[in-house]
This record gives structure tokens, sequence and C-alpha cells, in this order.
């Protein structure tokens, strides 16, 4: 098992936070990850992405340069990586951002509306999370409930209120993928 | 034992905590900045001492200071900070006094900017600053190592007398990785009878120094900096192999390239090509050895992958000295090489060589 997601937004979607509790809920499960953020001169408002590669055998190189699933969070992330996706990947995208389908005949693809969902958890920060719900539900890389357990780890304490909300957002996200049927069949 | 995730610049400043580093001078550059935020917090939690200089100037000139009075101390900076610090590193050399510089490599030349590269390694392993000096240089290329090598840096600095440079890309700063901290490594520095630290009853002063007027005494130094070097050279090289035994074409990498490079070697053994990795983990003093050893073996040609115009491929041909081809792969400018690249690279070898 090789997944190698490449998390892509504005800054402050919570794009690294989310490739962040990928990576540790990942190590948690006794998996080999790596996590490297885009480090450009961008705040709040520019682009922000994040590479994540859960895997079980060594990681020998942790740079991403052909996903096997790319999370999507707005419309130019979208159009900057969708040509990058391993053929037979996955393209998962925010459908609240993003009005158009991905292009790619040879990936799967699921639109959530992910600032909808978290709008209605209450906290639209979660947005990211919802997406690597279904990320998990789909390709089953790592558990949804090693997720859930590493949101104490990946949030600083004073941030620990946040976690039912984060927790909610996972569980929507993973509840909507599986509504909409989409198996994962390649990369296992 | 229990995994932590870590960013680089963060096991950079970990691994000194545990090397008994108790001081820290440095000034804010990316893509390293982690690095002094991290010991802005821990140094005090463990007694030491972090300070932010006003500069790169200041801060290497502290080390020297911190460095002349007995400490473990440490530094970091980014390419044009280090560039900066180039005249302060070459005193300490000639004062012989250890410590450790770390570079997190930005793209260059001039300022550059924030990419990964790899193209100070001229000057990490020729020298640098003036004069005929030479630094020790650790290049890790994994989280993980980065925790091991930094100890070792500081315990090549201390045994040798010595600035040791420890050299990463804005990669292996910025990326996260599990590592395995287990039990903190004994530390025992040797003792420090040169540190001006009072007389403490002796009848002499201890001096540190690198003004010598007179060309016959300056000459005396240099050669005793010479003797430590070849010192160095015999006893210091350090690679690792990845089924480099058998294989036809030898990839030379360092860092995260190295890492790339794995994966190559990999995939074009499943497709038949006998491909092999020799990962120098000393940049200087060079490991010219296994090179050698190669070049007179199985090896038909070797493939240099840089992020940088082909600086560490002159060491390379060196060691090889003719015996085989030596060929080239590079991205500069903060461009990071893909392992399609690579792979295409030594197809091409491969096909020349039937």
């Amino acid at each position: 098992m090789l997944e190698a997601v490449l998390l892509a937004g504005f800054g402050g979607q919570g794009i690294l936070s989310t490739g962040m509790l990928l990576s540790y809920a990942g190590m948690e499960e006794g998996l080999h990850v790596s996590w490297i953020p885009s480090y450009g001169p961008e705040m709040r408002g520019g682009t922000a992405n994040c590479a994540v590669t859960v895997s079980d055998a060594p990681i020998s190189s942790p740079l991403v340069t052909e996903p096997t699933t790319l999370i999507a969070m707005n419309l130019p992330s979208l159009e900057k990586y969708e040509t990058s996706v391993r053929p037979g990947g996955l393209i998962l995208y925010n459908a609240s951002l993003i009005y158009r389908l991905p292009e790619r005949q040879d990936a799967r693809v699921l639109g959530v509306k992910a600032n909808e969902v978290a709008e209605s958890i209450g906290n639209i920060r979660v947005a990211a999370n919802v997406m690597l719900g279904a990320f998990i539900e789909v390709s089953q890389a790592i558990s949804l409930k090693s997720a859930l357990e590493a949101l104490t780890k990946v949030l600083p304490p004073h941030r620990h209120k946040l976690i039912p909300a984060n927790q909610k957002a996972l569980q929507e996200g993973a509840r909507i993928a599986r509504e909409a049927g989409l198996v994962n069949s390649v990369n296992h | 034992m229990e995994r932590v995730l870590m960013k680089g610049n963060e096991a950079f400043g970990e691994g000194a905590v545990r090397a008994g580093c108790r001081h820290f001078f440095g000034y804010p550059i990316t893509p390293q900045s982690e690095l002094p935020h991290y010991l802005a917090r821990r140094l005090p939690e463990v007694g030491g001492l972090y300070l932010q200089a006003e500069s790169e100037v200041a801060a290497i000139n502290m080390v020297y200071g911190a460095a002349a009075a007995g400490a473990r101390v440490m530094t970091s900076s980014s390419s044009p900070g280090i560039s900066l610090m180039q005249e302060g590193i070459s005193y300490i050399a000639c004062a012989e006094l250890p410590c450790v510089v770390v570079n997190i490599m930005r793209g260059g030349p001039g300022l550059g900017n924030i990419a990964p590269s790899q193209a100070d390694y001229f000057q990490a392993v020729k020298g640098g600053g003036h004069g005929d000096y030479r630094l020790p240089v650790l290049a890790p290329a994994s989280i993980q190592e980065i925790i091991d090598l930094i100890v070792l840096a500081f315990d090549l600095a201390d045994k040798y007398r010595n600035p040791v440079m420890v050299v990463g890309d804005g990669i292996l700063g910025q990326m996260m990785e599990p590592v395995e901290l287990g039990p903190a490594p004994e530390v025992t520095p040797p003792p420090k009878p040169w540190a001006t630290t009072g007389t403490l009853g002796r009848k002499s002063r201890n001096v540190v120094n690198s003004l010598y007027i007179e060309p016959e005494e300056l000459e005396k130094v240099n050669l005793r900096l010479q003797a430590k070097y070849k010192q160095v050279e015999q006893e210091e090289k350090r690679w690792e192999e990845y089924r480099a035994d058998d294989a036809q074409v030898i990839i030379v990498a360092f860092g995260m390239v190295a890492r790339i490079a794995k994966a190559v070697v990999d995939s074009m053994r499943m497709a038949g090509i006998p491909v092999g990795l020799i990962r120098p983990v000393t940049l200087y003093p060079f490991p010219d050895k296994p090179l050698a050893a190669s070049a007179s073996g199985a090896a038909k040609a070797f493939l240099v992958v840089e992020m940088n115009a082909g600086q560490m491929l002159e060491d390379v041909k060196l060691a090889v000295c003719g015996r085989k081809p030596v060929h080239f792969y590079g991205r500069t400018g903060g461009m990071v090489t893909s392992v399609a690249e690579v792979e295409g690279k030594v197809r091409d070898i491969w096909e020349g060589l039937k």
C-alpha cells in the first residue's frame, strides 16, 4: 500500500494541519509516513499545499510529483494539479468552491461540499478534515479511528476544545463518501 | 520505542540539545527559521542560552566567543546567511575551536529564493572563507539521520577542535517524518584545557588567536592544520551503499537527492537494469574509496545527481579517476530533480553501454 496524497487549497483552509493529521494517524498505525509542505512566501489567501505519503514500506522519495490522490480545496488547485494525478488515481474536490467537474476521465472523482458541511458543524475551518474523512473512507489507507484519536496529538492543548468539531468533520466526510459508493480499486 | 513526527529543522535543534549543546546564536532566514524557533523555546528548558543576534556576522562571532570558552555551541542559517558567516568560520578554523554550523541550503546565487538547493557544496567542502582550511561536512538524508549525525558533528568538532558543518536542503528542513528519539546519548565532551575560562591557578594565560604576523609562525599553524585534515581524511569518511554490489550504473547523490535516487534504483532494478547508489554521508572528507572500488569493479558508468550545476561531480571524477565515464544530471535555482527525470537519464546511459 502506498498513498501519495497532494492536499491543495488556499492558505488558511487548514491544508497543512489536515496533512499533518493524516501523517500522525498513519504513524500511530505503524506505517511509514512523510509530510512535505510547499513553503513559499504565501500567507492566508495565497495557495498552500502539502504532500503526504503513507506506505507500509519505507519511503525512498518523499516527494510527490504524481499523486495517487489529489484533494483540491479550491479551483486554482484543481486546475494546477489535476493533470499530475496518477492514472486510476483519485480526485476529491471541494464542491462548495469548485463548480465544474474534473476533466480527467481516467481518475475516480468525488465532489464533497466541504464548506457547507463544515458550516453545518459550526466551524468553517474544519472543511479540510471533511475531505480527509472522505479520503480515508474511499482509500482505507488508515482507519478513521486513528485519525479521530490523532487529533489530540496534532492540535495543541489550547485548541483541544475544537476536537469535537474536527471529529464530526471527519465522520461526516466519511459518511458522505460511503453513501456516494466510491470504492477504491487501485494501489492495494 | 515511541515515534514522534518531527520537522527536519526541529530535529536539528533537538539533536543538538541531546548532543549537549547549550548555546545557540543565530539569525532567522527561510527555510531554516524553525530551527532557531525551536531552540528559543527548548534551550531555556535545559538551562541553555538562545540568543538572536543582530546579524549573521554577529552570530558567528558570538559562536567564536562561546567556543573559546569551551561551550558546545551551534549556529544555523541558510545560504546567503552562511556566506555572511564565512569570515568568522575561517577565524574559528584558524583558532582551532569546535563548533557546529548548520546550512539549510536554498536557491542561489545571490539572494536567490527559498526553494531547496544543494548549490553550496563547493562553499561547504572546499573551505568557504579565505585561507587554507577545511570543515568536516555531514549530509543527512532523513529526519532520523539528522538526530544521529548532529551528535557526531559535535563529537568531531571537539575531537579535531574544528568547526563542523551539517548541510541539508530546504526540503529536509521543512519536511516531517517519524523519528525514534530513544534514550539521550551519553555525552562526554573531552576536557578543554585550552578554553579561556580564567587561569584557575595556572601561571600562563590561555590565548585564542587567529593573527600570526610572522610568516614562519603562520606556516607552522598551517602545517598543523593540514596534518589535522589528513587525519580527518584517514579516519572520518562515511557513506551508505544501496544495491551497489553488482550495479553496472552507480548513482552518486547526497542528502534529499539520494532519497530520489533510491526510488530510481528500485524502479530500474524492477525494469532489469542493474543500478545502485553510493551516498556520501561525509562530503568532506569525501568517501572516494567505494567509488574507486566500484570503478575498478562491476560499475560501467557513474551518474552524479545534484541540485546544482555539478559540484560534487568534481570529487566523484577525482575518485573515479578516468577509469569509467562519469555522467551528470542536475537541476538548479531551487528546482527539484524528479524520479522520472533521473530514470530517463539512467535509461540513456544504459542504452549507451549496450
